[in-house]
């Protein structure tokens, strides 16, 4: 086992443990707190297959933004503290939950794994700056500004979903 | 070198708990992370993709040739960027929706929100519900 594979298995488990402990607890805060450190450790993959400013986005992006986002309105919406039972579903319900998750989880690793699981490939040297930066802002320009409009349309959408006062009218 | 097996499991993990969490979850903001850590998924597939050699599946049996072509629109790498993108702005609105639900309703909790129109029994009007310090416990 090299060592670009022990890191990735390190960060992968991270995010995986992580992850599950985010769907199944019985605290919102620690749930968000839980997504943190999968999606952080998420960055961690993304580095070790090779995508330094991939990494480097994510982190920003969804540890810095998203995340913060996501405690904000866990306040806003006076989330209750403390360990509560009612943040899921009845048992049986969540047995059905379970069971359809582990169904997707089966179906997406088993044709996958048949496909490329035998396979390695080497990542070193391709998410540098200088060549993601000359690949947006040549092929992938026109896409990339359609982004920018994106999010400027999201942004007015999210104040005006939040302004407008049900009743018609707004404020 | 990295095998593919460890990326294909973690995505699989991923995907798996992120649809769990969708599934299972009662506060719409908990539903919501579920939804999260399904895109993150999406993400390392991307990311995965990125890191086979150009020409992609085909070219994977293939001897590796030292300094072989890469793919210079680095295509998955740039599809993760916009994948990110998309979710900030997918979560931004999303909260926000949840927000006005949370105003007009009193609760985040999912099962309680039946009905989306006037004519649900949990249906407030808004401005019984604007004082933040009566209502809900």
């Amino acid at each position: 086992v090299s060592g670009v594979e022990a890191a990735f298995a390190a960060f992968a488990l991270t995010s995986a443990v992580a992850a599950v402990f985010a769907v199944t607890s019985r605290q919102v805060v620690h749930a968000a707190l839980w997504l943190v450190l999968s999606l952080g450790a998420l960055a961690g993959v993304y580095l070790v297959l090779g995508g330094e400013v991939v990494a480097l986005v994510q982190v920003l992006v969804y540890v810095g933004a998203v995340v913060v986002l996501v405690l904000f309105a866990l306040m806003l919406t006076r989330a209750p503290i403390g360990v509560r039972r009612d943040l899921s579903l009845s048992t049986g319900r969540r047995r059905v939950a379970a069971v359809a998750g582990v169904a997707v989880a089966v179906l997406i690793a088993a044709p996958m794994l048949v496909a490329v699981g035998s396979s390695a490939v080497d990542t070193s040297g391709r998410g540098a700056a200088a060549g993601l930066g000359e690949a947006i802002f040549t092929g992938w320009v026109l896409p990339f500004e359609l982004l920018s409009v994106l999010l400027l349309a999201a942004l007015v959408a999210a104040i005006a979903v939040s302004r407008s006062q049900p009743g018609g009218g707004s404020r | 070198m990295i095998h593919l097996a460890g990326p294909v499991l973690l995505v699989a993990v991923l995907a798996g708990t992120g649809v769990y969490g969708l599934l299972a979850r009662r506060n719409a903001v908990l539903v919501l992370i579920g939804a999260e850590l399904l895109l993150g998924a999406a993400g390392v597939l991307f990311m995965m993709g990125s890191a086979l050699p150009a020409g992609g599946l085909l070219a994977l049996d293939e001897p590796a040739r030292p300094g072989g072509a890469v793919d210079p629109l680095l295509s998955g790498q740039v599809a993760t960027i916009m994948l990110i993108t998309i979710a900030a702005a997918e979560i931004g609105l999303a909260l926000a929706v949840v927000l006005l639900i949370f105003r007009v309703r009193a609760t985040s909790d999912l099962t309680a929100v039946r009905e989306l129109g006037e004519s649900s029994p949990t249906y407030t009007d808004f401005d019984e519900t604007l004082d933040p310090a009566g209502g809900r416990s």
